[in-house]
């Protein structure tokens, strides 16, 4: 990032008349039959006309007022913010995948249908589920179609169940998906390390409630030790235990959910299989169910037929009668399962064992070397894939935002903060496997000289960031309602 | 590292995983192969689909093929766009919040509605989201009428976000001579919103005049839905008409087809309803020294804060696709733009006119389209293309048979600017070949 002055909106440059893609104009009367006059807006007033140097430098001074992970380290937990192979990009953009269309003839595309089969086989194996569905494109669409699948079985069994019991130190999304998919959410509180509370779980399990979702490892970063006996408990009441995947990096290889006794998962690509998060998407976010709930899985799915006529395997769309239906326009993100195809290509089961191995052994490393330069650890034992802090003993007033933000200055991202929200002022740090003992060493450093700035001069935190293009923003204001500014209009 | 731990390996940091649930072998993967083996690996696969891409296509239907200015792909592969998170931390991400405030200001400015969001999934879920927002929005009633005429796959997506919680769906018919949407005034109780395509599933330019007053009359929201978002660029906007809730999909904008994803979900409305938008949208405020500065706005509705409050549960969104739609929109500029999607409009007008002279081929929709169209021959849909596939080399188009069952000799037809006056002529000279 360079400390750039302000970037004017593409609105407010360019001349008139100026143009970057040359397009040829057409003749007025052929236009009139196409497409009679009253039937046409008038001009697109207020775009802008700029020439292609313009329009790059714009966009490329705006790219040098962001940070992602090909800058530097970028630790935000429960995002699972690790190095995206160049490879996945080169891949995703060769024209035998970008430029498939989906009405393709089926005979035509069979390359693409069978690398989503093998993805939907490496997934099921990965995570010890029976079928996976690909089209859900994020985490929390995931979330709603997993729960959709649940909401389907109980139908299907003649039963009514309305409630699904959430943890609260899970992601919002949970308790929000849970609404769209028609249920009544129900917190659950959890213990301080995170932990279910077997005896409150005891209190609310009844024949009302269709699942539980629980994130596990949790997004306190501990894993959960008696899942084997919450989904005992769950299945004993005929619930289903719905897994949020959103911390999958910490266990793949080592152990996988559904061998807990998890019924669903979703999982989100763009955390543990190394597709890029393009400053909020595209993702994708695959559910993967135990066998009772196959049937339910959104439409279409792909199937592989071992036809002995076709001399090889044939891949062919399959709409189930008793699936839930379609919850996207075609077959999910492609190009983001795609690029999740190649990751695990290169893996293999030792591969990913050793990205969960070195993920822990980052983590935890963070956790006693910020322990050891004063910082309170939330919890005082191995963590999984993240370790979590509080600002509870930082002196003159410097709170999480604080130590957040000076980060920033010292060329780092923050992690995530005030999540989640049963730690005071959480800073939860995730390092993923790919940073190396240089970058948690330098990482650790700017940690040391925050905590002693935050002695000597604490302003300095309070201020900052310093260094950046705009300091710290004011989103309290900006959203007002008599501020609220949506757009530009001239 | 194990030391400063204080722990003798790397497995005693699992020790919180009781033993029976580890793995006791390893999983049963294909074998890891280094990067140049899987870059063949891969061209290998893609190789097979180039033959497919590089046939001559009319296909359209949703998912549209356009020119991708070399600029885009330049710029969207800097790591500083590519590879950052959801911009939680304004401070280091005024880059992607910028470029996103431009989309919603140019989505505003294509729809003719006051406030865009900063993208949703897709289309057709952009539909679902719009009647969850309008459920929101009015009270009154609790059916959804939805137009037959719109996007088949976007219809199959209504029910599967709306069955669970309870919102009827009630189809509206289209006139079989214009391709309109046909409304029974009497016949539309409870109405909670009405959503037609503009143009709808057969390239037919909808009367949203009509719908406006048809809606007003019910008492419901209108709802409007554009699947080939360059159509904007020369239709009178849906916020002319008054439609409540603006949807489309914004592929056209620098995407390629994708096989169907990812795709990118517009949403807009009037600004009375902005606190209903669902997902994630950018606002213009200060920093501390009143410098102009970009932020996450309306935080108060997500679900980090609301949890089961909140208005959606769309957490990632497309901002990426969003962010390429800015600069595909960027480059080609007010002129461009327009000029575009003018010759879109007459090359289909073209192709249209040159096939009219076919005997056997008509249309059966009279009313006004934009860069699609349904023929009709004396065929079967499925006979003419895959004829067209087989023996010339070329995507005739999609049947619509699959979804209009009595429309079985009908083919959706879609022209643009990549196809040139020789693929106009070579379709033409297939399609009499085949008709003789």
């Amino acid at each position: 990032m360079i400390h750039a002055d302000t970037e004017k909106l593409i609105f407010e440059q360019g001349r008139a008349g100026r143009v970057g893609v040359d397009v040829e104009g057409v003749c007025s009367l052929e236009l009139d039959s196409a497409l009679p006059e009253e039937l046409r807006r008038g001009s697109l007033a207020g775009f802008p006309e700029v020439s292609e140097p313009e329009m790059v430098r714009h966009y490329t001074r705006l790219s040098q007022r962001n940070v992602g992970i090909d800058d530097t380290f970028y630790p935000l937990g429960s995002c699972t913010m690790k190095y995206n192979p160049c490879m996945n990009e080169a891949v995703a953009g060769m024209k035998g995948f970008a430029w498939l269309h989906p009405a393709m003839s089926q005979t035509e595309t069979q390359h693409a249908f069978r690398i989503l089969w093998e993805l939907e086989q490496m997934l099921k194996e990965i995570c010890g589920m029976d079928a996976f569905t690909l089209n859900p494109v994020a985490g929390a669409h995931g979330e709603l179609t997993g729960l959709k699948v649940i909401r389907a079985a109980i139908r299907a069994r003649g039963e009514k169940r309305d409630k699904v019991l959430i943890p609260t130190s899970a992601h919002g999304t949970n308790p929000a998906s849970a609404m769209l998919a028609g249920f009544t959410p129900v917190n659950i509180e959890v213990n301080p390390d995170g932990s279910v509370n077997l005896e409150a779980l005891e209190k609310v399990l009844d024949e009302n409630v269709a699942a539980m979702m629980i994130t596990n490892p949790s997004t306190l970063g501990l894993f959960e030790t008696n899942i084997k006996k919450i989904a005992d408990m769950l299945h004993a009441k005929g619930a289903f235990l719905y897994c949020d995947g959103a911390n999958l990096n910490a266990l793949v290889g080592i152990t996988r959910p559904g061998d807990m006794g998890f019924d669903v998962i979703q999982t989100n690509t763009h955390k543990t299989f190394s597709t890029p998060h393009g400053g909020g998407g595209p993702g994708a976010g695959p559910v993967g169910v135990k066998s009772e709930l196959v049937p339910f899985l959104p439409c279409p799915r792909i199937e592989k037929f071992d036809k002995e006529e076709y001399g090889k395997d044939l891949f062919v769309p399959v709409y189930g009668k008793q699936s839930i239906g379609r919850i996207h326009s075609y077959y999910g993100n492609f190009l983001v399962l795609l690029r999740a195809y190649v990751y695990l290509r290169t893996m293999g089961s030792r591969g990913l064992r050793e990205v969960a191995e070195a993920a822990v052994l980052n983590a935890n490393y963070l956790r006693v070397s910020l322990r050891d330069v004063g910082y309170r650890v939330a919890f005082d034992r191995p963590c999984m894939h993240e370790c979590l802090l509080t600002d509870e003993n930082m002196p003159k007033g410097v709170v999480t935002m604080d130590i957040a933000k000076r980060l920033i200055d010292k060329g780092f991202h923050p992690m995530t903060v005030y999540f989640p929200l049963t730690v005071h002022d959480a800073m939860l740090i995730e390092p993923t496997e790919t940073e190396t003992k240089e970058t948690l060493d330098s990482y650790i450093q700017a940690m040391k000289e925050i905590m002693e700035e935050a002695k000597v001069t604490p302003e300095l935190l309070h201020d900052a960031p310093h260094i950046t293009p705009v300091q710290r923003v004011d989103d309290v204001e900006a959203n007002r309602p008599k501020n609220l500014n949506l757009r530009w209009k001239g | 590292m194990l030391e400063k731990i204080g722990v003798k390996s790397v497995d005693e940091l699992f020790g919180q995983i009781p033993e029976s649930l580890r793995l006791k072998q390893p999983l049963n993967l294909p074998a890891p192969l280094p990067e140049m083996e899987v870059m063949a690996l891969m061209e290998k696969f893609a190789k097979e689909g180039e033959i497919a891409a590089s046939k001559t296509s009319f296909l359209g239907g949703g998912i549209n093929r356009h020119y991708l200015p070399a600029t885009i792909s330049a710029l969207i592969s800097r790591g500083e766009f590519l590879t950052a998170y959801t911009p939680y931390q304004p401070e280091a991400s005024q880059g992607t919040l910028q470029a996103l405030y431009e989309f919603q200001t140019y989505i505003a400015m294509l729809s003719g509605m006051d406030v865009a969001n900063a993208s949703l999934y897709d289309g057709a879920t952009a539909t679902a989201e719009a009647v969850l927002m309008a459920r929101r929005l009015n009270k009154k009633g609790n059916t959804v009428y939805v137009s037959r005429a719109l996007h088949p796959h976007y219809r199959q997506v209504l029910p599967t976000y709306l069955n669970d919680i309870g919102v009827v769906i009630s189809e509206l018919p289209f006139d079989a001579k214009t391709g309109k949407t046909v409304y029974d005034v009497e016949q539309m109780k409870d109405a909670l919103a009405v959503v037609v395509g503009y143009p709808n599933y057969f390239g037919v330019i909808e009367d949203l005049k009509a719908a406006r007053e048809v809606a007003t009359k019910v008492g419901a929201l209108l709802i409007s839905v554009t699947t080939e978002a360059l159509s904007l660029a020369i239709l009178k906007p849906p916020g002319e008409f008054g439609v409540d809730i603006f949807v489309g999909e914004g592929q056209s904008f620098g995407l390629p087809p994708s096989f169907g994803g990812p795709l990118l979900g517009l949403i807009a409305t009037k600004d009375a309803n902005v606190r209903n938008l669902p997902g994630r949208t950018i606002v213009r405020g200060k920093d501390k020294n009143e410098k102009t500065a970009f932020c996450i706005s309306i935080v108060t509705r997500e679900q980090h804060k609301w949890r089961e409050k909140a208005t959606s549960n769309i957490c990632t969104n497309e901002a990426l696709c969003a962010t390429i739609a800015g600069m595909y929109l960027t480059a080609y500029g007010k002129t461009g733009l327009a000029n575009l999607a003018k010759q879109n409009a007459v090359k289909a007008f073209r192709l249209r006119e040159k096939l009219a002279k076919i005997p056997g081929v008509s249309f059966p929709f009279s009313g006004n389209t934009f860069n699609e169209f349904v023929m009709r021959t004396e065929h079967s849909a499925e006979y003419i293309l895959e004829k067209m596939s087989a023996i010339y080399d070329i995507f005739g188009g999609i049947a619509l048979s699959t979804h209009y069952p009595l429309h079985s000799a009908d083919i959706l037809v879609s022209v643009t600017e990549m196809n040139t006056d020789e693929d106009m002529d070579k379709f033409v000279h297939a399609l009499r070949r085949i008709l003789k």
